[in-house]
């Protein structure tokens, strides 16, 4: 009698390519002031943001995906057919069910790849890559599609001065594939539970459902518990995802935190005290926070401004509702 | 080693001082931290996050919301030191 067969894949991993796309408007601090009883100068002092990126009517969360996705996909220099998972890390879904990652596989000609969604707010994306690392080391597939895609302005409430300022629409892609060196260090991901209010929706989908208003759920914050938990909580958090990594502080050539607020990615870098030579990624002065697509698209800008970045080694970390986080090294594409 | 009321009052004139660049007279008791010193919720959380470690006290997120004055903080400060 034969045992069972194991599957074996690539002994390293790496993110071959990155692609992204941006809300097709701009919205100033000024356009969103009014209803918040704010300012230009409140917003840009309170967030680093200047102006966020949002999609007109026209355009949706799957939109996005699709764009970064195709963008990743031609630079990754791989057939589409190649894709054995699709993986989205997203809360803009409108629908519960089938998945956005069903409909942008169908979409970029991954079918029949393996698809699914990550709810994990703000750390999916870092889910997305932990998972694709041990799915193609443990030879479940050959390349995986990890795309962050949100339509953050579908739940924004305008009136909302806990979160919805900070608030942006985009979509970051990443092909992972096999490497010959190591290109995604160890994972350093968890939760925390007790924090489940800190952030999250105003209401459920059922209340919303029975509201005679028939106000849609929007998303709300207790920023205060969020800012104390992602400055010292996740600095805790980055450093151990660098000693896991055995790369050292110095030898960093990016930081790319989540781009959940300029004063927390400022503090951030206080506390883990990089030298002046580790690139910090800041793209929310011009995208806003897109949650789990603000990694992908911090990075991207990253090396569309510092192409010789490419090939270094970068520290992304995401935290967010849950509460929820992840980091891990890479070799940037 | 429990401090003062006068060296707590002392002691965070200097942190948010620290955060915020208000010269350390300027931090009296009565001064309320948002109308009076302009510190908004998140250099205040900087402040409590610091006053925890230099003060050796915790102050829970539920906590900072009722600390709405300088002296309401040093009263807390100082009772919660072991």
């Amino acid at each position: 009698m034969t045992g069972l067969n194991q599957a074996t894949g690539a002994a390293f991993t790496r993110i071959l390519s990155l692609g992204a796309a941006r809300g097709d408007t701009i919205v100033t601090n000024d356009d969103i002031a009014g209803p918040i009883e704010s300012s230009d100068e409140w917003i840009r002092q309170r967030t680093g943001i200047i102006e966020r990126r949002r999609s007109s009517a026209n355009e949706n969360a799957i939109d996005l995906a699709e764009r970064a996705s195709t963008e990743a996909i031609q630079k990754a220099g791989i057939e589409p057919s190649q894709i054995g998972a699709v993986i989205v890390a997203t809360i803009s879904n409108a629908v519960q069910t089938p998945s956005l990652a069903a409909l942008l596989a169908d979409r970029v000609g991954a079918t029949p790849a393996a698809a699914y969604d990550i709810s994990a707010a703000c750390a999916g994306y870092t889910y997305g890559i932990a998972q694709a690392d041990a799915l193609i080391r443990a030879g479940v597939c050959e390349y995986v599609l990890v795309v962050g895609a949100e339509k953050l302005s579908d739940f924004a409430k305008p009136t909302d001065r806990s979160i919805s300022f900070l608030l942006g629409d985009g979509a970051g892609a990443a092909v992972v594939g096999p490497s010959d060196s190591v290109g995604i260090g160890p994972t350093v991901w968890g939760s925390d539970g007790s924090k489940w209010d800190a952030v999250g929706m105003d209401r459920t989908l059922k209340d919303a459902f029975e509201d005679p208003k028939g106000e849609f759920p929007t998303l709300r914050q207790d920023g205060q518990t969020v800012f104390r938990w992602a400055v010292w909580e996740m600095a805790k958090v980055a450093q151990q995802a660098l000693e896991a990594s055995g790369i050292a502080a110095e030898e960093l050539t990016a930081f790319v935190p989540h781009q959940a607020n300029m004063r927390i990615i400022d503090e951030f870098a206080k506390q883990l005290g990089f030298p002046d030579s580790v690139l910090i990624a800041r793209d929310i002065q011009t995208t806003g926070n897109t949650s789990a697509a603000s990694i992908p698209l911090a990075m991207h800008r990253l090396l569309e401004e510092r192409p010789e970045a490419s090939g270094g080694y970068a520290l992304q970390i995401g935290f967010g509702a849950g509460l929820v986080f992840g980091a891990q090294v890479v070799k940037l594409p | 080693m429990a401090h003062t009321a006068d060296e707590v009052l002392a002691g965070l004139a200097d942190l948010i001082n620290d955060e915020t660049g208000i010269s350390v007279d300027q931090v009296t008791l009565e001064k309320s931290f948002t109308d009076d010193l302009d510190i908004d919720s998140i250099s205040m959380m900087t402040i409590v996050v610091n006053a925890e470690e230099k003060f050796d006290v915790k102050i829970p997120d539920d906590e900072v919301k009722n600390l709405t004055t300088v002296g309401e903080a040093v009263s807390y400060i100082s009772s919660a030191q072991a």
